[in-house]
């Protein structure tokens, strides 16, 4: 079916999140809407799907305007979505998350689950998918729930689909599944949209590329452009896509992780007898799709998780255990979650500057805070770090993910380091900020310092490391040069160990 | 590399677990098989404790069991120590402490501490479950509410107010009309407009749904005593004289032993419990009606984007929920007391809030634990009857350590629905 939108504009107060955008997805069509974090993409999807009410325009479909108060109209018009963030309810199986919403019932009233779990097997056939009806939805790997969303919104007959970010989460190999499944959805005639920040994904599968940038389209553009003119297009400048990094020249063993595991509160082992070495003035990023034991391996070298077993020395000094001892060998952190684990939203930029050296001087003398000398140390940080506020007093909360980022940076920054761990430092983040990030890693590395990047982008972990550790169920798989191919790097995403990379830990 | 078959990844599930000691139940078993110890050393008494298991009326007359308090206590103290030790090697070999053993434990704990309280005197054990029942009844209706609440996403606090709301209403109103049936519809409706404040602050207003329902009990509970004391006392002849419910017994089932009295020699009330918990138990799982409220308790935006209207779906859900504990309410006054009185309910609520939570908020196990609370209150009343040497302030406490033991201990680790508490704000 035809989709087309016209004049979409969604303001927020403010903010205009769309400004008058039109977008005409043809039956049978991969249509991508490319942007970056922020530029109105989720926005526009949300209110085609009836989450959001446009303030200004029109949505057609087959040329007849539609009007939605609510998820269910946008569905019950054909229209389907596959969310970023899965829209599963975790403690259900894929039969009842698959029916809900639209159930049908039997003799008194009771759920007809055999006849949605026969649904469910068969959309999964005629698409080639292994999903158990009755698996539960929280056991099921992230690739798996995906699918179950595809097959949630094929249920219901979605004529058009879109995909929201769908790649986020996977490995490179699921990702050339899901591409191979959206040409097949799009050979039986349904449209597709499908919402990215990922250049290379664009290419491979768009018939039609739509860019916008902060709320307005600014372009079409053909999958036949080059990398490098589809991001100046997403960003509005010109783009070095490259990081510009040395050689490195390691130094001694500084972190040494011997047989690290770490168990969580549901007894299951998610790192599991985990060893590794990081020298100084090198770059080990460990590499891996998103729950693979990265966030809790992080987070046992920095005192935060409870049953770990195994030792962690830092320049010979076990700083197993206690985050106060961590801190105070010099270890550096950035948190995945900046606004969560990063920093306190309703605090100013110089409070957060000083969140975790509270308890010595200079910052504290005789229990009470220096606030001159904070002023002073944070003006300083600010022009150091570009962090674009309208001043020390501004609460982090209403800085841009970029700048929140950057005040994080400059807090971890500003200590004398001996070891620096960067837990996705980009995610989230505007193509500026994450050059500035990443020239800011690359420059705590040349200092000498020995730093672990975790990211679970390829492209970020290839452009930094000198050393990539592959991370898959709780174990490494193994640890490989810097410039191992892209292709090897998937499969031992996927849990295959390619022959060339044993000899090289 | 190209596109590959359905990725391999797709079976598998979960990650290896790990084997951990858990140290919690051998030291709570041997910690009460040392109380047993002190108990039955340090007081110890002696004479012959008869156990009635048949009442009067019975068609089955069953014998008196008679216990040597001596002989009952030591040989079940030596078996719990057995127990618990059981219990630490299968702890040190990382296995847990099965369900049935605990039960035996605390079954066996009980028969002792009974013959040791009772010692020289006369048990009546249908007695003790008859009322244990009644007690439990307020206790089950006001958990009922607090599951259905709580699946769909909003704490409900406010069982209290909600009890006592419908006992307060269900007793003028019957006192009234002389009606039985208008008390309990009364009571009904005085539960649901308890709610409705609830439900209209919480999911309207966005009020945090603690204070809320808190604030709730406390209104009810000041306009209950005053509307008592300055209405329904000086004219107590009209309005606050309601008819009782009679026993009704089944024939056949009420003359099994032991279990014909203790269920079915019951007053109406009763049975329309027994109804309740079926019925609130097969809908909550297998209908459509279930399926999208505890959809909307764990993950209110999945449901949303499947077109369910989160926040109408919570409204009315709560609503039912203040019914439910409305008629357990009307059990106080109509059922059991036969007036209404200040602050009559007297902490049932609460009590009902830690059932929900300790039969993790499913129906029939938070019927369970609440029956368990309503027996521990009783044998609290039975033995000061039977004169136990155990101060009865003590045994005033027991419930409610019963209570504390049972949520915080024995729960271990259990998930509430994901966003209860939580109001549902579209972004």
């Amino acid at each position: 079916m035809k989709l087309e939108l016209r004049g979409i504009t969604k303001r927020f107060g403010s903010l205009v999140a769309n400004d008058h955008i039109d977008l005409t997805v043809e039956p049978g069509e991969i249509h991508c809407l490319l942007g970056e974090n922020g530029a109105g993409k989720s926005t526009l999807m949300n209110v085609l799907y009836g989450l959001y009410q446009a303030d200004e325009g029109q949505i057609l479909l087959g040329d007849e305007v539609q009007h939605f108060s609510g998820p269910g109209d946008a569905m019950a018009a054909g229209i389907g979505m596959v969310h970023q963030h899965f829209m599963l309810i975790p403690v259900f199986t894929v039969a009842e998350n698959v029916m809900l919403g639209h159930e049908d019932t039997t003799f008194g009233g009771r759920l007809d689950l055999a006849g949605a779990r026969e649904k469910v097997r068969e959309i999964s056939s005629r698409f080639g998918f292994d999903v158990d009806p009755d698996a539960l939805i929280d056991d099921l790997p992230v690739g798996v729930q995906q699918r179950v969303e595809i097959i949630k919104a094929l249920s219901r007959d979605a004529k058009v689909l879109v995909f929201d970010e769908p790649t986020a989460v996977l490995t490179p190999q699921e990702t050339d599944e899901l591409m191979a499944i959206m040409r097949q959805l799009k050979q039986t005639g349904t449209s597709i949209v499908f919402i990215t920040h990922k250049l290379r994904e664009v290419r491979e599968v768009a018939d039609r590329i739509t860019v916008i940038r902060l709320g307005k389209v600014v372009g079409e553009a053909s999958p036949t452009e080059t990398n490098e003119e589809l991001a100046s297009l997403m960003v509005g400048r010109a783009v070095d896509l490259t990081v510009d990094k040395g050689p490195a020249h390691p130094g001694k063993a500084a972190l040494v992780v011997d047989h690290l595991s770490v168990v969580d509160s549901r007894n299951q082992i998610v790192v599991n007898n985990v060893s590794f070495t990081v020298h100084e003035g090198e770059i080990l990023a460990i590499a891996g799709v998103q729950g693979n034991g990265q966030t809790e391996l992080v987070e046992a070298i920095m005192g935060l998780q409870h049953k770990v077993r195994g030792g962690i020395e830092l320049n010979g000094h076990s700083i197993r255990g206690s985050v106060r001892k961590t801190l105070d060998a010099g270890v550096g952190f950035i948190p995945e979650d900046r606004t969560e684990d990063g920093l306190v939203g309703e605090f100013t930029i110089s409070e957060n500057l000083m969140l975790d050296r509270y308890h010595k001087p200079p910052f504290v003398r005789m229990g009470t805070l220096q606030l001159g000398y904070l002023d002073e140390f944070a003006r300083e940080k600010i022009t150091e770090f570009d962090i674009r506020a309208q001043g020390i007093g501004t609460h982090v909360a209403r800085l841009s993910g970029g700048n929140q980022q950057k005040v994080v940076l400059a807090r971890e920054l500003s200590r004398d380091l001996s070891l620096f761990v960067a837990a996705q430092p980009t995610r989230g983040l505007d193509v500026g900020s994450v050059e500035f990030v990443h020239t800011r890693i690359i420059q705590t590395r040349d200092a000498g310092i020995p730093v672990i990047v975790v990211s679970t982008e390829l492209d970020e972990v290839v452009a930094l490391a000198d050393r990539i550790a592959v991370m898959y169920r709780g174990t490494i798989v193994g640890i490989v040069p810097g410039d191992t191919p892209r292709e090897v790097l998937g499969l031992m995403m996927a849990g295959e160990i390619p022959r060339s990379a044993e000899s090289a830990a | 590399m190209s596109v590959a078959t359905p990725t391999q990844t797709a079976t598998t599930t979960g990650l290896e677990r790990a084997a951990v000691r858990n140290w919690k139940p051998p030291i709570g078993l041997g910690v009460f098989a040392v109380i047993a110890l002190l108990l039955f050393t340090v007081g110890s008494r002696s004479g012959v404790t008869m156990f009635r298991l048949s009442t009067t009326s019975d068609l089955i007359q069953l014998p008196e069991v008679a216990a040597d308090v001596a002989v009952v206590t030591i040989i079940v103290t030596i078996v719990l120590f057995g127990i618990a030790a059981l219990s630490a090697w299968r702890a040190y070999r990382a296995a847990p402490t099965p369900l049935w053993l605990t039960s035996v434990f605390a079954a066996l704990f009980l028969v002792a501490f009974l013959s040791w309280a009772a010692a020289g005197a006369t048990i009546p054990v249908p007695g003790l479950l008859v009322g244990a029942v009644g007690l439990s009844a307020p206790l089950i209706f006001g958990a009922l509410g607090g599951v259905i609440s709580e699946r769909v996403g909003v704490v409900n606090v406010a069982i209290e107010g909600q009890l006592l709301a419908g006992a307060f209403a269900s007793a003028v109103v019957a006192s009234i009309t002389q009606s039985l049936v208008a008390g309990l519809i009364a009571a009904v409706v005085a539960g649901v407009l308890v709610s409705f404040v609830l439900a209209t602050f919480s999911i309207r207003y966005v009020v945090d749904q603690v204070i809320v329902g808190v604030v709730l009990n406390v209104l009810v509970i000041g306009l209950t005593s005053f509307l008592f004391s300055k209405v329904l006392s000086p004219n107590s002849a009209v309005l606050n004289s309601p008819p009782r419910f009679q026993r009704l017994p089944i024939p056949l089932l009420g003359e099994i032993p032991i279990i014909g009295p203790v269920l079915f020699r019951q007053t109406i009330i009763i049975y329309i419990m027994y109804v309740a918990i079926a019925v609130v138990w097969f809908a909550l799982f297998k209908t459509k009606w279930g399926l999208r409220l505890r959809a909307v308790g764990e993950h209110p935006q999945a449901a949303d984007t499947v077109g369910i209207n989160v926040n109408r779906t919570r409204f009315w859900n709560v609503s039912l929920a203040g019914a439910i504990a409305g008629l357990g309410g009307a059990y106080f006054t109509l059922g059991s007391v036969g007036a209404f009185n200040k602050e009559m309910t007297a902490g049932a609520g609460f009590i009902a809030l830690a059932a929900v939570i300790f039969g993790r908020w499913d129906p029939i196990r938070a019927t369970l634990a609440a029956l368990l609370f309503g027996f521990a209150s009783n044998l609290q009343s039975v033995l000061s009857i039977v004169g136990s040497p155990v101060p009865s302030q003590f045994m005033l406490m027991l419930p409610y350590l019963v209570t504390i033991f049972a949520v915080a201990g024995l729960v271990g680790h259990v998930r509430a629905p994901a966003a209860s508490g939580k109001a549902y704000v579209k972004s």
